[in-house]
C-alpha cells in the first residue's frame, strides 16, 4: 500500500520526506530494469569515453588496449592511472580549428535559436488563441513534421535552395534576381535547416505554456486600465517564460552538437563540433582526440543541461 | 466564441506553411517523371518503379524495421517501467540520478551518444551489427516514450488504483487491470515515437553499427551526399506516408483518452 498511497506526500513536495524504499520485489524491478540499462548504455560509456580521451593515440588506435584490468588488483589501478596523459587536450588546444570550431557550434546554435524564438512565439501564441477545437488539430499539425525523419527534412531543403531549385526559380520568375542565387553550402542555409528542423522543439514547450494562460488575467489587467502591449509583456510574457525557457534549451543544447544539418546544407571551410568530432573519428580514426572533442562539449553543456532538467522535473511536479 | 485576430492567423499560416512546403514539394517531385530533378517532365511512378530494382535499398530498409520494431518495443517496456518508477513510487534512493539519466539523453547531441556507446561495446567485446544499434536505438528511445508516459501517469486520478488496492487486489493485477488500460494511449503514442526515432536515426546508427550493417538512414545519407535524385525523393515520399499513417492512427485510438504530451 505505500508506495501508491503517496499523493499527499507528493503535493507537499518542500515537505523533506525520509527515504522510502520499494518495498515489493516487482517494484523493485520496475526501478532496478530501466535504472542498470541507463547506467550500462548511458552512464558507463561516458567514463569509457573520458579514459579514451585520456589515453595516447598509439596505444588508443582500434582495438585499444583494455580499459582498466581489475584483475591484476592494485598493481592495474596504478599502471591504469600512470598511463593517463593529457595529451590529447594538448591536441585540442593548440590547434586553432578545434576552437573556432566550438565556438562556431556555439554560436550558430546561440543564434538559431533567436531566430526559433522569434518565429516560434507567434506560432504558439496563435495557436493557444485559437478557439478550443482547433486546437487538437493546430497541435497535430505542427507536432506531425516532428515525427517526419530528420534526414529526409534537411534532404527536402536541397531540392529547394540547390541552383537550379525552386527558391532560385520562384525568385527569378518574379523578377527579383537575374542571375541564381548560391543557397546551397552557405551560413543562411544552415539557419534554414535548423530553425526547420527545430521549430516544433520550440512551439510545443512554449504552447503548453501559454496554453494554460488564464485569460481572465489579461481581463483584469485590462478593465484596470493596461494598454494591451503593456499587458502583454507584463502578464503574457513572464507566464509563458517556463516554456520559453525548456523550449530555448530543448534547441539549444543538441544544435551546439548538430551534424546532419551542417554536413548537408552547410559548406565545406567553417565546420561545427560535431562534423570535427565526425571527421577525426570516421575519417582520420583519431578515438583517442575524437574522445577528447566529445568530453570538452559535454563540459560545455553541462550547465544548459542541468538547467533543462531542473526546468523538467519541476513541471512534471507541478502538473 | 473566441475568434483568432488577423495577426495571429497570419502567423498559423506562415509558420505552418514554412513546416509543410518542403515536404510537399519533396512529394510532388517524387511522382516526376523528369530525370532532372528540377524540370517538371509530367506525373510518372518510374521511380517508385525503379526502387522496386535497389536490392540495396529494400535490403537497408528492411533491416531498419527490424532494428526500430525491436528497439522500440525494448524501449516502451523500459521506459514505461522507468515512468512508473519516477510517478509512483515516491522518493527512493538514487531518485535525483535515475531522473538524470532520463532526461540528459533526450538533449544529449547524438555524436556524443552514439561515440560513446560504440567505445563501450568495442571496450566489452561485443561484435557491431545490428545488434548493437538496437541496444543504441533503446537506450535513447526509452527516454521519451518515459517523458510521455509519466506525463499521462501524473494526470490521472489514483483513487482507482488505491479503490482496488484497498479492496485486495495485488500491485501487479491493479496494474494489468486498471493502470495499464488507462495509460494505454500514451504507451502507445510513446511505442511510435520510439519507432519512428528508431527509423530516422542517422548519426547513432552510424557509431554503432558493424561493416555490412547497413540501415536506411545510412543508405539514403550516402546517396544524398552525392547530390538530389528523383528515387530518394521516392523512397522519402514512401517514409513520410508510413510515419504519417502511424501517427494518425495512433492519435485516433488516443482520442478517447486523450493525448500525452510529447515534450
Amino acid at each position: 500500500m505505500v508506495p501508491l498511497g503517496r499523493r499527499a506526500a507528493d503535493k507537499v513536495s518542500a515537505m523533506p520526506a525520509p527515504p522510502q524504499p520499494p518495498r515489493s520485489s516487482s517494484a523493485k524491478l520496475v526501478v532496478l530494469a530501466p535504472y542498470l540499462w541507463l547506467v550500462a548504455f548511458f552512464f558507463v560509456p561516458f567514463l569509457i569515453v573520458l579514459k579514451i580521451s585520456l589515453s595516447q593515440t598509439a596505444i588508443a588506435q582500434p582495438p585499444y588496449l583494455p580499459v582498466l584490468d581489475l584483475a591484476a588488483g592494485w598493481q592495474g589501478i596504478k599502471d591504469f592511472v600512470a598511463g593517463l596523459s593529457l595529451e590529447n587536450y594538448a591536441t585540442l588546444a593548440s590547434d586553432d580549428l578545434y576552437f573556432f570550431s566550438y565556438l562556431r557550434s556555439l554560436t550558430v546554435a546561440a543564434v538559431s535559436t533567436v531566430i526559433l524564438v522569434l518565429a516560434g512565439f507567434p506560432i504558439a501564441y496563435a495557436m493557444a488563441r485559437a478557439p478550443r477545437r482547433w486546437r487538437p488539430v493546430l497541435l497535430m499539425l505542427v507536432v506531425l513534421p516532428f515525427w517526419t525523419s530528420f534526414l529526409i527534412r534537411v534532404y527536402a531543403w536541397i531540392n529547394i535552395l540547390q541552383r537550379d531549385g525552386l527558391l532560385n526559380q520562384t525568385l527569378s520568375a518574379l523578377g527579383l534576381i537575374d542571375q541564381p542565387l548560391t543557397w546551397l553550402a552557405t551560413d543562411t542555409a544552415i539557419y534554414i535547416g535548423l530553425v526547420y528542423s527545430y521549430l516544433p522543439f520550440m512551439v510545443l514547450p512554449l504552447y503548453a505554456s501559454l496554453e494554460k494562460l488564464d485569460d481572465s488575467l489579461l481581463e483584469a489587467a485590462a478593465d484596470l486600465g493596461c494598454p494591451r502591449w503593456k499587458a502583454f509583456w507584463t502578464v503574457t510574457v513572464p507566464l509563458a517564460l517556463p516554456g520559453l525557457g525548456a523550449g530555448a534549451l530543448l534547441c539549444f543544447i543538441p544544435i551546439v552538437g548538430e551534424f546532419v544539418v551542417p554536413d548537408l546544407l552547410g559548406g565545406s571551410d567553417t565546420t561545427m563540433i560535431g562534423q570535427t568530432l565526425w571527421t577525426e573519428f570516421f575519417a582520420n580514426k583519431d578515438w583517442p582526440v575524437a574522445s577528447a572533442v566529445a568530453v570538452v562539449l559535454v563540459v560545455l553543456l553541462v550547465g544548459p543541461i542541468a538547467i533543462y532538467q531542473h526546468l523538467q522535473s519541476r513541471g512534471v511536479e507541478n502538473r | 466564441m473566441r475568434r483568432l485576430s488577423l495577426t495571429n492567423l497570419t502567423a498559423l499560416a506562415l509558420g505552418l506553411a514554412f513546416l509543410y512546403a518542403p515536404i510537399v514539394i519533396l512529394v510532388i517531385y517524387s511522382f516526376n517523371a523528369s530525370r532532372l530533378v528540377t524540370v517538371w517532365g509530367g506525373w510518372s511512378i518510374r521511380w517508385y518503379l525503379a526502387l522496386l530494382d535497389d536490392s540495396a535499398m529494400i535490403a537497408a530498409a528492411l533491416a531498419s524495421l527490424g532494428v526500430a520494431l525491436a528497439s522500440s518495443a525494448l524501449a516502451t517496456v523500459l521506459g514505461t517501467m522507468a515512468a512508473l518508477a519516477m510517478t509512483r513510487l515516491g522518493r527512493f534512493r538514487g531518485r535525483l540520478a535515475f531522473s538524470a539519466m532520463i532526461y540528459a539523453p533526450l538533449v544529449m547531441p547524438e555524436v556524443i551518444t552514439g561515440l560513446s556507446l560504440l567505445l563501450l561495446f568495442v571496450a566489452v567485446g561485443l561484435d557491431r551489427g545490428f545488434s548493437t544499434v538496437i541496444i543504441a536505438h533503446t537506450t535513447l528511445t526509452m527516454c521519451f516514450v518515459t517523458v510521455i508516459v509519466q506525463s499521462r501517469l501524473a494526470g490521472f486520478d489514483r483513487s482507482l488504483e488505491e479503490a482496488a488496492m484497498d479492496l485486495g487486489c495485488p500491485p501487479g493485477r491493479t496494474f494489468l487491470t486498471i493502470t495499464l488500460p488507462l495509460i494505454m494511449p500514451a504507451v502507445i503514442a510513446g511505442f511510435l515515437l520510439a519507432f519512428s526515432l528508431s527509423l530516422d536515426d542517422l548519426v547513432i546508427a552510424s557509431f554503432t553499427t558493424g561493416p555490412g550493417a547497413t540501415t536506411l538512414p545510412i543508405r539514403i545519407y550516402s546517396e544524398v551526399r552525392l547530390g538530389v535524385k528523383p528515387e530518394i525523393n521516392a523512397i522519402c515520399t514512401i517514409l513520410i506516408a508510413v510515419v504519417a499513417i502511424a501517427v494518425i492512427a495512433a492519435s485516433l485510438i488516443g482520442k478517447s483518452g486523450g493525448q500525452g504530451r510529447t515534450t
